[in-house]
């Protein structure tokens, strides 16, 4: 898996099942978790790593790869879920994330999981680490491109604005930017938290080239990745995807409050079940 | 302009001066400036990042001999701290400089997260450290050291003059993972090309012997010690000084060796604040090791501190020759 996948489309929908499946059976390890992210994030993270990015999955660190920088640290279960879809990280870790000595923790770490590329957990600094990344890539001579996926609570960070200037600034036509709005973050919903609309304009003011879609309409999704990647402007490359916290779950989907959300031990089954029904229908 | 104002006594300034350099002192213009440039000569994965300083920390002489390796990053210190983070990770040395306030109160997190716990090999170089300009506590860090001493895996440095730094800076790219470096810009004094010795990281060296007191020192209160042992020989007091340019890790061997040595009052001199720097690591270190020779700080005050004109500041702070020699001279009674 050394170029890019483009998998097939069912494909592609297929891996974003499963990993919504391991994001969930890693929640039922702790009981509790950043599950709503990860169901909403699936649909980005399936294409990102069957579509989008090249790299090898026995080889994390080869130097050729895209590079994929999480900044939202708590997302660290959603992208678990993607590592061990690609087969970046075994299967059976999955029962035990967030457990002590385990290579997956709650918040993603560098230097504990093969395939996580930084530190994230303190927000807002992904995109800072992604300028530098495409400034030492241009200077290689690189063709490989920055992939760095912050949400829309990080938006609230000052060093988030610093980083869009400078992406500008510097031509990072090598960066590609998702923000998640799930209008979701600790104290309730972002565009209360603080108010970061209208977003689009935001950007393109910024100077990015700027897609919004449905992040969880598959097809949508993927020409937003193929767009980003093939615009031929020197300006980095920003997707502002709006999803649907617990998307795939319908009983996750209408739980109020869901930044952290709590899981009854009979639910998982539930959660599984409903997952399985939405996928044959 | 008016008679009146004609007629008033010239009042001291504290604008801005490009050097810390007494009257007449032996000066060595843009140190870091010129030993980044040799380096960079056999080092291609050096590259020079700033945050609009670039003409203040002397990494504009980097810049006009590697235009294309020079990145301005704005006036946006964790951006700077992150993206350096990101150029590392893709192989390269940044060398990224600021002023010492903005780096350690502005971008500690990224320098603590994207940089520091992933040990990469960063080299943060900081103008105007401690109490070396007048513009008052924006400007002045009196509390880096305290800071950076306490982040896992950072070296840090308080050099004390033009030869230290041209010494420093290859020895930082040799040692693999990040550095906090002091830095003094403009013109630099030239001290310790009249003594035996040499910039080792990581080592204390013993620059001057004496019998009556030991000042332990870094950076330019190293300068000013040599200072106060030339002044006090006059009155026949022996001073001995032992300049330590890397604060952490801390040469405790050599430090518990000579602070050891009997007879001797101890004083810790540091151009920084009393709480967290280079006196409170010595201090706890004797503690330690069971090394209880007299003890003495000379340091700036826990305190916001004046604007004014630098040698003004230092008198009234106690961190100039003459009033660090009254000092001591009072101790010894």
């Amino acid at each position: 898996m050394d170029t890019s996948v483009t998998a097939p489309r069912a494909k592609i929908a297929e891996h974003a099942y499963r990993i919504r499946r391991n994001a969930l059976r890693m929640g039922e390890v702790q009981g509790q978790g950043y599950i709503a992210q990860a169901l909403d994030i699936a649909d980005v993270l399936a294409t990102a790593y069957f579509h989008a990015m090249r790299y090898r999955p026995e080889d994390p660190a080869w130097e050729e790869r895209d590079r994929f920088l999480l900044s939202n640290g708590h997302y660290a279960i959603a992208l678990y879920a993607a590592l061990i879809e690609a087969g970046i990280v075994p299967e059976e870790e999955l029962e035990t994330y967030g457990s002590d000595d385990s290579r997956l923790p709650m918040s993603g770490m560098a230097s504990y999981t093969p395939g996580m590329e930084m530190s994230g957990g303190s927000l807002g600094q992904g995109l800072t680490i992604a300028v530098g990344r495409g400034l030492g890539l241009k200077r290689k001579g690189s063709k490989s491109f920055v992939y760095t996926l912050f949400s829309d609570g990080e938006l609230d960070e000052g060093a988030v604005w610093e980083g869009l200037m400078s992406a500008a600034h510097h031509k990072l036509d090598n960066l590609i930017a998702i923000v998640d709005v799930n209008n979701q973050q600790a104290d309730g919903p972002s565009s209360q938290v603080m108010a970061f609309e209208p977003l689009t304009e935001k950007m393109q003011a910024f100077g990015w080239f700027t897609q919004r879609i449905d992040g969880n309409d598959l097809d949508a999704v993927i020409a937003a990745f193929d767009a980003a990647r093939n615009h031929p402007g020197p300006e980095p490359r920003m997707i502002i995807a709006d999803t649907l916290m617990g998307c795939g779950v319908p009983f996750l989907e209408a739980r109020e409050k869901n930044h952290f959300i709590r899981v009854e031990p009979n639910e998982w089954q539930l959660a599984l079940e409903a997952l399985d029904a939405g996928r044959k229908a | 302009m008016s008679t009146v104002t004609a007629q008033k006594p010239k009042l001291k300034t504290s604008a801005m001066i490009a050097s810390i350099a007494g009257e007449g002192q032996r000066t060595v213009a843009a140190p870091f400036g010129h030993a980044l440039v040799k380096l960079a000569a056999e080092r291609p994965e050096i590259v020079g990042m700033t945050a609009d300083l670039a003409k203040y920390t002397d990494l504009h002489i980097f810049a006009q001999a590697y235009p294309e390796r020079f990145y301005q990053m704005g006036m946006a210190e964790q951006l700077l701290m992150g993206a350096a983070a990101g150029f590392a990770h893709e192989g390269a040395m940044p060398f990224v400089t600021t002023y010492a306030v903005f780096a350690t109160r502005r971008a500690y997190d990224f320098m603590h997260q994207t940089i520091a716990e992933d040990d990469l090999n960063v080299k943060i170089a900081c103008a105007l450290p401690g109490l070396t300009t007048g513009y008052g506590p924006s400007h002045q860090a009196a509390e880096d050291l305290a800071l950076m001493r306490a982040m896992p895996g950072m070296t840090v440095i308080d050099p004390c003059d033009a030869l230290d730094i041209e010494q420093m800076v290859p020895a930082v790219a040799e040692h693999k993972g990040p550095v906090y470096m002091r830095l003094l810009r403009g013109q630099v004094p030239l001290v310790l090309d009249e003594y035996d010795y040499k910039f080792e990281l990581g080592k204390a060296k013993l620059v001057r012997d004496g019998r009556d007191v030991l000042v332990i020192s870094s950076g330019i209160m190293t300068m000013r010690a040599l200072e106060v042992a030339k002044a006090l020989a006059a009155d026949r007091i022996d001073v001995g000084v032992l300049h330590v340019p890397t604060i952490k890790p801390l040469d405790t061997s050599t430090i518990l060796r000579e602070a050891g040595r009997s007879g001797r009052l101890v004083v810790v001199a540091e151009n920084h604040t009393t709480i967290g720097g280079l006196g409170e690591a010595i201090g706890a270190a004797l503690l330690r090791a069971g090394v209880t020779p007299q003890f003495r700080q000379i340091a700036l005050p826990d305190a916001f501190l004046d604007a004014g004109a630098l040698p003004t500041l230092h008198d009234r702070y106690g961190i100039s020759t003459e009033a660090m020699s009254n000092t001591i001279k009072g101790w010894l009674g």
